[in-house]
C-alpha cells in the first residue's frame, strides 16, 4: 500500500517515458525474432502481421547452409582475439598504470589516435598485404622443385592454410581492441592499491610473478568488461572480415549477407540468421549488463 | 630508490609494453603506413606490392576534381552533423527527464544498451526490411494513420532520413547512458546550495548540470564523432550508398573505390584524406577543452 501512496504523478510519468522508449528500442530486434518464425509468403502479405502459422523452416534452411562453418569461425576468431586482447592489453596497462617509465603519456595519447582509424582505410593495406603473403608462398613453392612436383599433401594448400583469413582477422581485431582495453584496465588498475604490490615484491617476488599471481586477478572486474567490448566488437565485425575472409573462413555477420542475393532477399532466412546472431551479444547484455554500463561510462564520467 | 632499480623497473615496463607495441605495429601502424604510400601509387586489384607504379601527386591532384570524393565528404559531415547533434540533444533531454533513481532503473539501462549490443550488420538487415517499402512494417502502420507508402530507401532524401533515424536509434542510448551517470555523479552539495539559493529548474539545468557535465559531453562528442567516421556496415547493407551518391558516406566510398572500381591506390589516397578530416575534428574538439589533461595522471 505505502509504495503505491509513494508514487506521485512525475514517477508514474517517468515511467511511462521509459516503458515507451524500452518499447522503441525492443521493437526493432523483437519484429527480427517474430519475422525470423515467418514463411515468405507470410512476410510478403500485410494481412499477416502479428498473426500466422510459425515455421521453422528458416532456421532449417540456416543450419543446412554452412552455418556451422560460419559460427566455428566467428567463435574462434572472437575467443582468440579476446583472449590475446586481455593478455596484451592487462600486461600494457600494468606498465603504463604502475612502473615509472619515460614515454608514458606519449603511448596514452597514442592509444587514443589509434583508435581513429576507420576499418575502411585499414581494409585496403590489409587485403595487399594478405595477398601477397598469399603469393610469396605461392612463389616460394613455385621455385622450389621438390615441393612443386609434390602431390600429397599439396604444398599449395598449406599455403593457404597459412593465409588463413583468421589468424588475419585474430590480429587485426586484438589491434583494434587494445586501446579500448587498455584505457579501460588503466582505470580499473588504479584502484587497486600498489601496497600489496610492494610487499610481494619486498617478499622475493619478480614482477611477472606479481603480475601473473597478483595484479591479473585483482585486475578481475576491469579484465571482465574488456572481454565484453572486445568479443563484442570481434562477433560483430564485418568489414574486414568480407575482404579477409573466403568461402571456409567466412564469419556469421559475412555469413548472413549471402541471402541478400541479386534475385532478392531472402528475409526470414536473414531473420532467423541475424536473430542467431544477436543471441551471445544479447545474452550478455542481460548477464553483465552493469559491467557493460559500467565500461561505456569509464571513458567519459571517471575518465 | 637506487637508479639501478629505475633503470631494471624501465627496462621490465618496456617488455611489458613489447606485446602491444608488436600487435600495434603489425596490425596498424604497419598497414596505415602503407596506406600512405600506396596514396602516392597506382595499384590495381590483384596486381603484387611490387608492381605498384609511383604516380607522385596524380592521385591528389586527380581527387580534388573528383566530385564523388567531394559529394562523399558532404555527406559524411552532413550525417555526422545531424545524428551528433540530434542524439545529443535526444539523449541529453531524456537524461534530464529520467535523472531520479527509480525502482526498476536497471532493468530499463539494460533494455537500453540492447541497440548498441547488436551486430550492425543486423542492425541494418533490421531497419532496410522495417523500412522496405512494400512490406515494411513502417509504411503499412504509417498507412493505417493514413500516410501514403514511402519509397524510404530509393529517394535520396527519404534515404538519407532513414540511415539518419537508424543511427539514433542505435546510438542515442550510449549518449543518455553516459550522460546519465554523469548527471547521477554531480555533487549533491552543489546542486542542494542552488536550490536553497532558490534556483529553478530552467536554472539548475542550464546554468549549473549542463556546464557540470561539459567535459563528459566533450569526451562523448569526441568519442561519437570517431565512431561516425568509422562505421559503415550500416550503411553499406541499408543502401550501399544509393540511390544515386545520397547516402554515400567516406569509408563506404573509400571502400567502393577499392573493391569495386578496384583501384587501391586512390582508395589510399581518399583514406588519407578521410583520416586527415578526422585528426582536425578532433584536434578541434580538444581545443575546446582538453578533457585527456585533465585524468593525464593516469
Amino acid at each position: 500500500m505505502n509504495s503505491i501512496k509513494g508514487l506521485n504523478r512525475s514517477t508514474v510519468l517517468q515511467y511511462a517515458v521509459l516503458i515507451f522508449l524500452a518499447l522503441i528500442a525492443l521493437g526493432p530486434i523483437i519484429v527480427m525474432f517474430i519475422t525470423s518464425f515467418k514463411t515468405q509468403v507470410d512476410i510478403m502479405s500485410s494481412e499477416s502481421m502479428w498473426v500466422f502459422q510459425p515455421t521453422f523452416d528458416n532456421y532449417t534452411h540456416v543450419f543446412e547452409n554452412k552455418f556451422d562453418l560460419f559460427l566455428r569461425n566467428s567463435i574462434i576468431v572472437s575467443l582468440a582475439s579476446t583472449v590475446l586482447s586481455l593478455l596484451v592489453a592487462g600486461m600494457a596497462a600494468y606498465a603504463l598504470s604502475r612502473l615509472e617509465f619515460p614515454g608514458r603519456s606519449p603511448i596514452a595519447y597514442f592509444t587514443l589516435i589509434i583508435r581513429m582509424v576507420p576499418p575502411a582505410v585499414l581494409a585496403i593495406p590489409i587485403f595487399i598485404l594478405w595477398l601477397n603473403w598469399e603469393l610469396f608462398l605461392f612463389d616460394l613453392i613455385d621455385a622450389t622443385p621438390f615441393l612443386y612436383e609434390m602431390d600429397n599433401p599439396d604444398p599449395y594448400l598449406f599455403a593457404e592454410g597459412l593465409v588463413d583469413g583468421r589468424i588475419g582477422l585474430t590480429l587485426f581485431y586484438t589491434a583494434l581492441n587494445l586501446p579500448f582495453a587498455i584505457w579501460l584496465l588503466i582505470g580499473f588498475l588504479r584502484q587497486i592499491p600498489t601496497e600489496i604490490e610492494e610487499a610481494a615484491i619486498v617478499d622475493g617476488c619478480s614482477q611477472w610473478q606479481v603480475f601473473t599471481r597478483i595484479i591479473f586477478p585483482l585486475m578481475r572486474p576491469g579484465l571482465a568488461v574488456a572481454a565484453i567490448f572486445t568479443f563484442r566488437i570481434s562477433w560483430n565485425e564485418f568489414l574486414l572480415a568480407l575482404v579477409l575472409t573466403d568461402r571456409n573462413t567466412r564469419t556469421l555477420p559475412v555469413g548472413i549477407t549471402l541471402f541478400l542475393t541479386e534475385q532478392g532477399v531472402q528475409w526470414g532466412r536473414i531473420m532467423a540468421m541475424g536473430t542467431l546472431i544477436v543471441i551471445p551479444p544479447l545474452v550478455l547484455t542481460f548477464v553483465a549488463a552493469r559491467q557493460i554500463i559500467a565500461g561505456m561510462t569509464a571513458g567519459a564520467v571517471k575518465g | 630508490m637506487n637508479s639501478s632499480f629505475k633503470i631494471r623497473q624501465m627496462r621490465i615496463a618496456y617488455l611489458f609494453l613489447l606485446p602491444a607495441i608488436i600487435i600495434f605495429l603489425l596490425g596498424l601502424v604497419v598497414p596505415l603506413i602503407n596506406t600512405f604510400e600506396l596514396s602516392f601509387n597506382r595499384l590495381s586489384m590483384g596486381s603484387r606490392w611490387s608492381d605498384r607504379d609511383y604516380v607522385g601527386l596524380e592521385n591528389y591532384e586527380r581527387m580534388v576534381e573528383d566530385d564523388h570524393v567531394r559529394s562523399s565528404v558532404g555527406v559524411t559531415l552532413r550525417f555526422a552533423a545531424i545524428v551528433l547533434v540530434a542524439e545529443l540533444v535526444i539523449g541529453m533531454g531524456l537524461a534530464l527527464l529520467l535523472e531520479k533513481p527509480i525502482k526498476g532503473a536497471a532493468v530499463f539501462r539494460t533494455i537500453f544498451i540492447l541497440p548498441l549490443m547488436v551486430s550492425p550488420v543486423a542492425v541494418g538487415l533490421i531497419w532496410r526490411y522495417l523500412l522496405d517499402g512494400r512490406i515494411g512494417l513502417i509504411n503499412h502502420y504509417l498507412g493505417q494513420i493514413g500516410i501514403p507508402a514511402q519509397t524510404w530507401l530509393g529517394e535520396p532524401g527519404l534515404a538519407f532520413f532513414s540511415i539518419v533515424i537508424t543511427d539514433i536509434w542505435q546510438w542515442t542510448p550510449f549518449i543518455f547512458i553516459i550522460l546519465l551517470a554523469g548527471l547521477q555523479a554531480l555533487p549533491s552539495e552543489v546542486l542542494e546550495a542552488s536550490r536553497i539559493d532558490g534556483a529553478n529548474w530552467w536554472q539548475m539545468t542550464f546554468l549549473i548540470k549542463v556546464p557540470m557535465l561539459r567535459s563528459i559531453l566533450l569526451v562523448t562528442v569526441l568519442m561519437r564523432l570517431i565512431d561516425v567516421f568509422r562505421a559503415l556496415e550500416v550503411i553499406f547493407i541499408m543502401t550501399f550508398g544509393g540511390p544515386g551518391r545520397s547516402t554515400q558516406v567516406m569509408s563506404l566510398h573509400i571502400y567502393k573505390t577499392a573493391f569495386t572500381s578496384q583501384t587501391l591506390g586512390y582508395a589510399s589516397t581518399i583514406a588519407v584524406v578521410l583520416m586527415f578530416i578526422m585528426l582536425v575534428l578532433s584536434l578541434f574538439l580538444l581545443l575546446f577543452s582538453n578533457p585527456l589533461k585533465e585524468r593525464a595522471d593516469f
